[in-house]
């Protein structure tokens, strides 16, 4: 397919990886920000190839993994309510709440729907007006857009029985927050390449130059990840921090205006707790008052109760250890142990692209 | 969260600012997306799919000029040699 | 390829809301049920005599040993681009056959109705179980039929169970794989999945996936004929697919598969369709394709036989038995070292991360 089977050419891949063993003098530490590459660098055997020379940390980009406990339970309840469909993107579907994951709402007679896009959402309550659709509104602000165009397209055609449980997180204040605690390892980052394709990355510069960290935005195949992954070591061997794209097919410095546009009709900034690291300030969207009927949690009348005992056992999980890179998901004493994808312990654990359970499909061989 | 996939604009079937819709290719498969983000996308452009919506243009001089570069790269020819010419192929 | 585009997801009968549908005293044993079996199902049986299935069938065998299997057959939806519920039902059971190395003979057939269903979907459905059977060369020789209450089934579930005429050679089984080993599939994979998971999903991709619903038998026979016992053991990668069957085999056998990326086909279709939805082929259920191990010898000659029988021409070596390493199942994708292939847990879901 174009514009992917170039980006896995192996005989650049090659050159690549050799060429960033010969520019990293010192083993450097990056952090890969979205799950998306955090998959592909693991499929691909990238971190392997690169041992000795980059040690790769796993950020939190897995916006399912880092979706709050509460907003799961919600939309559970929403899908146990009669007359009440709630459709969902399939990763979501894993995830544990406190009362089990969204299959096991299915399972016990709940009403949940998985769709491909938030727009199939909509087209499935226009043809079923005796059904309340709710569509729960996860993800970054790669997602956002698609979420925020479902409303757009529902209040047009004015339903009335098409909502949104939104639980939007929102990345840089996520990366600023991981900065700033004090044992911080992160010396370079790996921007998210669809993330910046919505908001650009003109706001990175501040934050590279506060923190003195090169942001490298990058895309998701391997030879997208090893040229950004170049450029980050070769800005730390010179001893600089700059801002820089190596993911200009899909990003421009302004992002997408008219993506930006969408989403800004109908969602505003919101703090947001994120599962794994707590409230962080600005991290997500909300509905904007305008579109407040909308909102899935209003139109029911449920509250999202603060203190829901996590099922995943906070004391044992390392969560908060592994997303700042503290902790390598196999040092967890845990790991593979107590905690496996089938029943885990914690968020890094429950989706493919959280950073323990990918750590655990792609080297739980070489590590056992 | 962020699967993006190239796909190739085949036809648009409504220009609407909110319900803009095309044909997208992908390997083998066509499917239907929500166009409001790329409102300018034309018949024969790429454009990048997250779940079911394009969020932008693929920019395909950009492209053409990384894998120009990497080309270069691949010969050895890079400036980036200095840093161990020993090890050139 | 292009008629799936007429393909429309729902069932493609228009059903009316006053078409006739089972009800529960179909079920029942009166005469209702009499009329069920005799107008709707028996007609379409051939071997059947006027008088209905026997309670007991009673065949002939040429004094060889038998293989009996049994499976259940629910899908949803029952009609899916490439196949239906009725056809499967049959190529299922007799793949399971024809892969243990038998020649499948005779099959029992049990509906599970659920009250509602309309009557022409069951005689749809039925037909195409008929078409499949004669296509096989299986005789339906005993048949049950249940009607349950509303929600207690999924439409129609349907039971098969087969027996079948073990033929010599028969494929020693997983234990006998050596290293060194050539591993064949015998065409692209992941269809079956895809398609069913597209339909039932409404992802409206055109033209819809076809799946690979189909029978194996000559696929099996070719394999027995150019290389006979040097054949080490054949599997249909059903659920779980291809990944699902190598693990199985590599606990058997204790051994490691190690796959190259590059050489498992794969369809335009399918991979478009696993790009967009993020998923990876190799955890996608097939139908009709089926997985070979063979002595290294002997590979290309079995290659070049199951590419002769058609639907098979992209069949292919995608790997070989190594010896035993922690991760029971490999793969080299497009370059640096070998990465674990994990196993299967649950059916694959679409992502968007
Ligand atoms: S391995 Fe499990 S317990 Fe340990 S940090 Fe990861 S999710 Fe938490």
């Amino acid at each position: 397919m174009k514009f992917i089977d170039e980006f896995r050419d192996p005989v650049l891949a090659t050159e690549l990886v050799r060429r960033i063993r010969a520019t990293a003098k010192q083993p450097w530490v990056l952090m890969e920000v979205c799950g998306g590459q955090t998959h592909s660098l693991l499929r691909h055997g990238i971190d392997v190839e690169l041992q000795g020379a980059v040690e790769l940390i796993h950020g939190p980009g897995c916006p399912v993994c880092v979706t709050d406990i509460s907003a799961i339970d919600l939309a559970q309840q929403l899908a146990s309510l009669p007359g009440v469909v709630l459709a969902s993107f399939g990763d979501m579907l894993r995830v544990p709440g406190s009362q089990g994951s969204l299959l096991t709402a299915r399972a016990t007679g709940g009403d949940v729907m998985m769709v491909y896009s938030p727009v199939d959402a909509v087209r499935h309550a226009q043809s079923h007006p005796d059904q309340q659709v709710v569509f729960f509104a996860v993800g970054f602000e790669t997602t956002a857009p698609a979420t925020a165009l479902a409303v757009l397209q529902a209040h047009q055609l004015g339903l009335t029985n098409f909502s949104v449980l939104v639980s939007h997180v929102r990345v840089q204040p996520a990366m600023e927050a991981l900065m700033q605690a004090p044992d911080n390892r992160v010396e370079g980052f790996l921007a998210a390449g669809h993330v910046c394709s919505i908001t650009g990355y003109d706001s990175y510069d501040s934050f590279a130059k506060r923190h003195r960290v090169p942001v490298i935005v990058t895309g998701f195949e391997p030879v997208d990840l090893l040229q950004g992954i170049l450029e980050c070591v070769t800005q730390l061997e010179t001893g600089t921090a700059e801002v820089r794209n190596s993911y200009g097919r899909s990003v421009e410095r302004l992002g997408n205006p008219a993506a930006q546009r969408v989403v800004d009709t109908v969602y505003e900034i919101d703090d947001r707790a994120w599962r794994g690291f707590g409230v962080i300030p600005a991290g997500g969207y909300r509905l904007r008052e305008e579109y407040a009927t909308f909102d899935a949690q209003r139109r029911f009348g449920l509250t999202r109760s603060a203190e829901k005992n996590d099922p995943t056992d906070t004391k044992r999980c390392r969560a908060g250890d592994v997303l700042s890179g503290r902790l390598k998901p196999c040092d967890c004493p845990e790991f593979g142990k107590a905690c496996t994808p089938d029943s885990p312990l914690g968020a890094p654990m429950v989706s493919s692209e959280g950073a323990c359970a990918a750590y655990f499909r792609y080297h739980r061989g070489s590590l056992t | 969260m962020c699967l993006g996939v190239p796909g190739k604009v085949v036809e648009w079937i409504d220009r609407d600012p909110v319900f803009g819709r095309a044909l997208v290719e992908f390997g083998g498969i066509r499917r239907e997306c929500h166009m409001a983000c790329v409102p300018d996308a034309e018949v024969g452009d790429y454009v990048i799919v997250h779940a079911g919506i394009a969020i932008t243009r693929v920019n395909e001089q950009e492209a053409q000029r990384t894998l120009q570069d990497f080309a270069a790269i691949a010969e050895g020819l890079s400036e980036l040699d200095e840093f161990n010419p020993a090890e050139t192929v | 390829m292009n008629n799936s585009m007429q393909w429309s997801r729902n069932c493609p009968i228009p059903i009316s809301s006053d078409a006739l549908r089972i009800s529960l005293a179909h079920g029942e044993g009166a005469r209702l049920s009499r009329r069920l079996i005799s107008e709707i199902i028996l007609p379409r049986f051939a071997t059947a005599t006027s008088r209905g299935f026997a309670d007991a069938a009673t065949v002939t065998t040429i004094g060889c040993r038998l293989a009996i299997c049994t499976d259940s057959h629910t899908v949803s939806p029952m009609f899916f681009p490439g196949g239906d519920l009725g056809s499967l039902s049959v190529y299922g059971t007799v793949n399971d056959l024809a892969v243990a190395g038998a020649y499948p003979r005779w099959l029992t057939m049990s509906l599970i109705i659920e009250e509602g269903l309309p009557i022409v979907i069951l005689e749809r459905i039925l037909d195409s179980a008929a078409h499949a059977a004669g296509e096989c060369k299986v005789t339906i020789v005993a048949g049950d039929t249940k009607v349950v209450p509303r929600g207690a089934a999924d439409g129609l579930f349907i039971n098969t169970s087969g027996v079948g005429e073990l033929m010599d050679p028969v494929p020693p089984g997983p234990e006998s794989i050596q290293v060194g080993d050539k591993v064949l599939v015998s065409g692209p994979i992941g269809r079956h999945g895809i398609a069913v998971m597209s339909t039932r999903e409404s992802f409206a991709f055109e033209p819809s996936p076809l799946s690979d619903s189909g029978s194996v038998i000559h696929a099996v026979a070719s394999l027995r004929n150019s290389v006979g016992e040097h054949l080490r053991t054949i599997r249909d990668a059903t659920r779980g697919g291809v990944s699902a069957v190598l693990h199985e085999w590599a606990m058997e056998c204790g051994h490691t598969f190690a796959l190259t990326e590059s050489c498992i086909p794969v369809t335009d279709e399918v991979r478009g369709a696993c790009e967009l939805l993020g998923l990876d082929p190799l955890y996608v259920a097939n139908e009709g394709t089926i997985v070979i191990a063979v002595d290294p010898l002997f590979a290309e000659i079995a290659l070049n036989a199951v590419r002769q029988v058609p639907g098979c021409g992209q069949a292919a070596i995608i790997g070989e038995v190594q010896p035993k390493r922690i991760t029971p199942v490999t793969i080299r994708r497009n370059f640096g070292s070998p990465q674990p292939v994990d196993e299967p847990s649950g059916a694959p879901l679409p992502r968007i991360c």
